[in-house]
């Protein structure tokens, strides 16, 4: 963790950079999920750019906090903040999704520097972390485990049980974040299937949990900064965030769940971002 | 023959190894009794960790540990294991390529009458379809303990079986274990045997009883299931050109199949297979449902006459 408070502004202005990243890969892919991308990049940005301890040059450092994406789909967010962070170039974004690149289309630990763990297969990322955890605990290490959750992605019965283990071994090193977009695949969360009162139901399971505005900056910043010195309980962020956030005709619109934007979109996109 | 019950075997070797490799740590799903590692749990408490009733989440928890540097073992019932948590172990584990050890335990017919809900005769086929995974049935007690090292020191997944009940002990503290080396246990000219598991003592016993009347069999320890060893197995087979199969697990796609797509594509020779043939165990004791399933020394017997007669 970084002692100064960060550059808010700088801060922004590395998210709005990896928005545009992200439109250009899913542009050129024709597809990798910008929507649920834009919901959580504000939320990566922030882990990365200040809240994890890293190296980028050395992405295996024995020392390093740990992040899984277990929502993989939304993987484009994940490398653009590997190439801001210097995991990689971000000229090699462009081979996102190409056959026998380093950057496929789901996170892939083997493929690509900076990834810890394959993930895309959903309800998965949370007892990785907890094992991770278990074993920094072992060691007597203060490393943090983190793991980004998709609302959709609580439908896996996993993901519950996992809930009960980080509660059992008071695994106050694991922050779990709930990008809490609110659409999933087949339309509104609510509609396909309600997870009703999600905070009571985290807070059942006997985790502290934070309550912010996934695109607020300062409020992303402090909520990891409170999840860290919480002791004795694992720590939920869930964040309320709105997909496609950043371009007007991707907010909110459940079409841009999986699809990439055409020529003419990516233009206006870019040009909302600058 | 002195009998020892595979899980014995495998929770006391547990132990040592965790006196070895402090990197090694084991996880249970609420069946620490059956497995055998509450042995490794009152000797090292703060490296065992039980996960409860949840499969799904001990594969991942165990992926995490390996992340982490540890070699996480992960025990639970085989069938609950892999049933549950295959998608967990084909991408937690297998995509991942992490250094996790799956250990299936109660085995075929093990949990005898618990009935066809804990009869796991599906395990093997579900491991074998899983790229980077690493198949291991050893034959007894004592080839178990070394198994166990093996496995430590190897990195990457791997699935190794566990039985319940004793069974008789046929390899020697002195023969050498290497994984995905099969052991030649007896040499003959007429047919080979190729067994797993418990099977390997009722290959050994059918040999005997053939020898009596002129019948010279080969018998080959395939304790690794995958990577199969070609070498050994397509040289005994050249000379033999008959083998019989034997497994305490379906055919699909178990040893049999194994086997059967090894010879199919390279060396087309008359096969039978004995193991359970497409269907469910019952409530039965451990040796009325190999009776039952034709998991017979006169089986083997039967299958390796066929063979002579096609000759």
């Amino acid at each position: 963790m970084h002692d100064l408070q960060p550059d808010f502004e700088q801060l922004r202005q590395a998210c709005q950079r990896m928005r545009k990243n992200i439109l250009k890969m899913t542009h050129r892919a024709k597809g990798g999920h910008p929507g649920g991308c834009l919901s959580a990049i504000d939320i990566l940005g922030v882990l990365y750019l200040e809240i994890m301890r890293i190296k980028p040059d050395n992405p295996t450092w024995e020392g390093r906090d740990y992040f899984f994406l277990s929502k993989g789909h939304a993987v484009p967010a994940l490398y653009a903040v590997l190439a801001e962070c210097g995991y990689i170039q971000a000229e090699e974004l462009a081979a996102f999704r190409e056959m026998g690149s380093r950057l496929p289309a789901y996170p892939s630990n083997e493929d690509t520097p900076g990834v810890d763990m394959a993930s895309g297969s959903l309800g998965q990322g949370l007892s990785i972390a907890n094992g991770v955890a278990l074993a920094a605990k072992l060691n007597g290490t203060e490393q943090r485990a983190y793991v980004m959750l998709g609302d959709g992605e609580l439908h896996e019965g996993q993901i519950w049980e996992a809930m009960l283990s980080s509660a059992h071994y008071k695994l106050d090193n694991v922050c779990a974040i709930v990008d809490y977009n609110r659409l999933q695949l087949d339309g509104p969360l609510d509609e396909v299937k309600s997870l009703g009162d999600l905070r009571a139901k985290w807070e059942a399971f006997a985790w502290n949990v934070i309550e912010i505005d996934g695109h607020n900056l300062e409020e992303i910043y402090n909520a990891f900064l409170a999840a860290a010195e919480y002791k004795g309980k694992p720590t939920v962020i869930l964040a309320n965030t709105i997909k496609g956030k950043g371009v007007s005709f991707m907010e909110d619109e459940v079409g841009w769940h999986a699809a990439g934007p055409s020529d003419e979109e990516l233009e206006k996109a870019i040009e909302e971002l600058s | 023959m002195e009998q020892i019950a595979p899980r014995e075997a495998y929770g006391k070797a547990l132990i040592k190894l965790g006196d070895i490799n402090e990197k090694v740590v084991v996880l249970d799903a609420d069946v620490s009794k059956a497995s055998m590692t509450y042995m490794f749990r009152d000797s090292y408490p703060e490296r065992f960790f039980n996960l409860g009733i949840s499969e799904s989440d001990i594969v991942g928890t165990g992926a995490g540990f390996a992340i982490g540097g540890k070699i996480p073992f992960v025990n639970a019932y085989a069938n609950f294991l892999l049933g549950n948590a295959w998608e967990q172990i084909r991408i937690s584990v297998c995509y991942a390529n992490q250094n996790v050890k799956i250990i299936g335990h109660n085995i075929g017919a093990s949990s005898g009458k618990d009935g066809p809900t804990h009869l796991p005769f599906e395990d093997i086929s579900l491991m074998r379809v899983l790229p980077n995974m690493m198949v291991i049935e050893p034959a007894d007690g004592i080839e178990m303990a070394k198994a166990v090292v093996a496995l430590a020191e190897h990195k990457g997944p791997a699935y190794l079986r566990v039985g319940r009940v004793p069974t008789p002990v046929v390899t020697k503290g002195e023969d050498v274990f290497e994984i995905g080396k099969a052991n030649i246990c007896r040499e003959g000219e007429d047919v080979t045997i190729i067994a797993c598991g418990v099977m390997l003592s009722k290959a050994l016993s059918a040999a005997e009883g053939l020898s009596k009347e002129g019948i010279s069999v080969e018998v080959i320890n395939l304790h690794t299931i995958k990577p199969l060893d070609k070498d050994t197995i397509m040289k005994s087979v050249r000379k033999t050109k008959g083998v019989v199969t034997a497994e305490e697990h379906t055919v699909i796609g178990g040893l049999g199949g194994a086997i059967s797509e090894l010879l199919g594509e390279s060396y087309p020779v008359p096969i039978r297979m004995v193991g359970v043939r497409d269907r469910f165990g019952l409530c039965g004791t451990y040796d009325e449902l190999h009776q039952l399933l034709g998991l017979t020394t006169e089986n083997i017997i039967g299958c390796v006459k066929e063979l002579i007669n096609l000759k």
